[in-house]
């Protein structure tokens, strides 16, 4: 399998990280929740984890990070945490549904306001517009890193400086860029930064977190067993284990410290550089095939390896589909789980292929898979013809034209 | 058989502090080790570092030195 699906999940992990996983299974007791040595070891390795994450993204204390099930928890928490009646809150139309539906549920259940920056067709945002968002009772901004359907990143820094003018904390989901790019908070001038760990950090899934900076203060949001003063009636608001209720995933967060370890001495810069260059490679393969349409990718100051396209008028889940199962290509098709994204790109109906590489990908693969695209691309633009050969998703509710054109 | 003995008695404020004490005590050689937190000093959960009472003066250096992040400081006639 040719897998370009490292938006979603990382696939192809460093071999230390499986390995990490597989000793921490036969070896770890719950963290904190013991004195002996199977506890010992579980907690310690939680801590270097910390330790290492900390340092990944600028954060002071590593007990400022807390540890979670994925990013979207971890934003659950903040943005529930930190937005509350009569606030208003800002992001932009590039963010995920791991943001907009904590956002919504504010809005809708706790009488929290909420501005969204729109995205323009080719990705990009208004600075300027973004600055008259801001109402005296702004308090929250949250901010998409990187989008996740395009690869775009977004001047963050700048945005982060406004909202601090205004007096309103940052929430940044780095859910793309952790790993693929440097994000160090503190550069960025963000509160809180969130992260997932099996995507850019090479871990598990079933890790995530958030670094939480000194300043900024989230109450608990899931309660429960903490490990410490366990009389108390509230769960303790001592962090980390604030944002830590139940037992952790010792085990994935064992494999995340394996996967930010191989980052930090392989180097992000030299990672991201080999991704990039694996991007425009596809990407400049895939302009030049006819009927080929690409999305985003220069929008902002950076990008992930991400390529985002469509082939013609076609569905793309017929395309990724096709590619999948015709050359074994992993690819995602659809919403991405960012609607406001596609509505602004124009592709809400169509959705579109997301080709998502890592520094694990080769050159070879990216020609296999120009190759794929230029076959796919004739099919539904057969020489012979103006139209469409596979029907589009609106036109067409049956399987067999797909499967008739598939076989040509 | 064991005999109780005046041991020096660390409390954190949470398990990552007490972590981070095992940690700098793995790799700085500081005497002791991890035990859960004396019902003398807080009932209920929670990890504490315990040491022998002569080896106080190094492991609070130690402590000092490596800026581990503490609760209290107690000596307690423990097995």
């Amino acid at each position: 399998m040719i897998y370009f699906d490292n938006a979603a999940t990382t696939l192809m992990k460093p071999p230390s990280v499986p390995q990490a996983v597989a000793q921490a299974i036969t070896s770890f007791g719950g963290v904190g929740r013991g004195a002996h040595q199977a506890s010992i070891a579980a907690g310690t390795t939680v801590y270097r984890a910390r330790d290492a994450i900390a340092s990944l993204f600028g954060c002071t204390d590593p007990r400022r990070v807390a540890f979670s099930v994925n990013a979207t928890a971890s934003l659950n928490a903040a943005i529930r945490g930190m937005l509350h009646s009569g606030d208003h809150a800002i992001t932009t139309a590039a963010s995920h549904n791991s943001v907009l539906r904590p956002l919504y549920y504010q809005v809708d259940h706790q009488g929290a306001e909420l501005s969204v920056l729109p995205v323009a067709r080719d990705a990009s945002i208004d600075y300027d517009a973004y600055v008259r968002l801001f109402q005296p009772n702004t308090r929250l901004v949250v901010l998409t890193h990187a989008s996740n359907v395009t690869g775009d990143v977004y001047d963050v820094a700048r945005m982060a400086r406004v909202a601090h003018e205004h007096g309103a904390c940052v929430v940044l989901d780095c859910a793309q860029t952790a790993g693929s790019i440097s994000v160090d908070m503190n550069k960025l001038g963000v509160d809180v930064a969130v992260f997932t760990g099996h995507k850019g950090l090479f871990g598990p899934q079933g890790t995530g977190g958030m670094c939480v900076s000194e300043h900024t203060t989230i109450p608990p949001f899931i309660v429960g067993g903490s490990g410490i003063r366990s009389y108390d009636r509230a769960h303790p608001p001592v962090m980390p284990e604030a944002l830590e209720a139940g037992t952790l995933n010792a085990h994935g967060i064992a494999g995340l410290l394996a996967g930010v370890e191989y980052l930090q001495q392989t180097g992000i810069e030299t990672l991201h550089e080999r991704t990039l260059a694996l991007t425009q490679r596809l990407e400049v393969g895939a302009a030049s095939i006819n009927g080929i349409k690409l999305y985003g990718g220069h929008a902002g100051h950076d990008r992930c390896g991400i390529v985002a396209l469509n082939v013609g008028d076609c569905d793309s889940a017929r395309v990724s589909d096709m590619l999948s199962n015709d050359y074994d290509i992993a690819t995602r098709a659809g919403a991405h789980c960012a609607p406001l994204m596609h509505q602004a790109l124009g592709t809400e109906h169509q959705g579109l292929v997301r080709m998502s590489l890592s520094s694990f990908n080769t050159e070879q693969e990216v020609d296999v898979a120009l190759n794929a695209l230029e076959d796919i691309a004739h099919i539904v633009f057969p020489p012979s013809a103006n139209q469409c050969a596979v029907p589009t998703k609106a036109a067409d509710n049956q399987s067999a034209p797909f499967a008739e054109a598939a076989n040509n | 058989m064991r005999q109780k003995s005046k041991k020096l008695v660390i409390t954190f404020d949470s398990t990552a502090d007490a972590m981070a004490m095992e940690c700098s005590a793995q790799s700085n050689g500081i005497p002791g080790r991890i035990i859960p937190v004396p019902s003398e000093i807080s009932a209920g959960c929670g990890m504490s570092w315990c040491a022998d009472e002569c080896d106080a003066p190094r492991v609070l250096s130690d402590v000092e030195n490596h800026a581990i992040a503490y609760l209290g400081i107690h000596y307690l006639m423990m097995y």
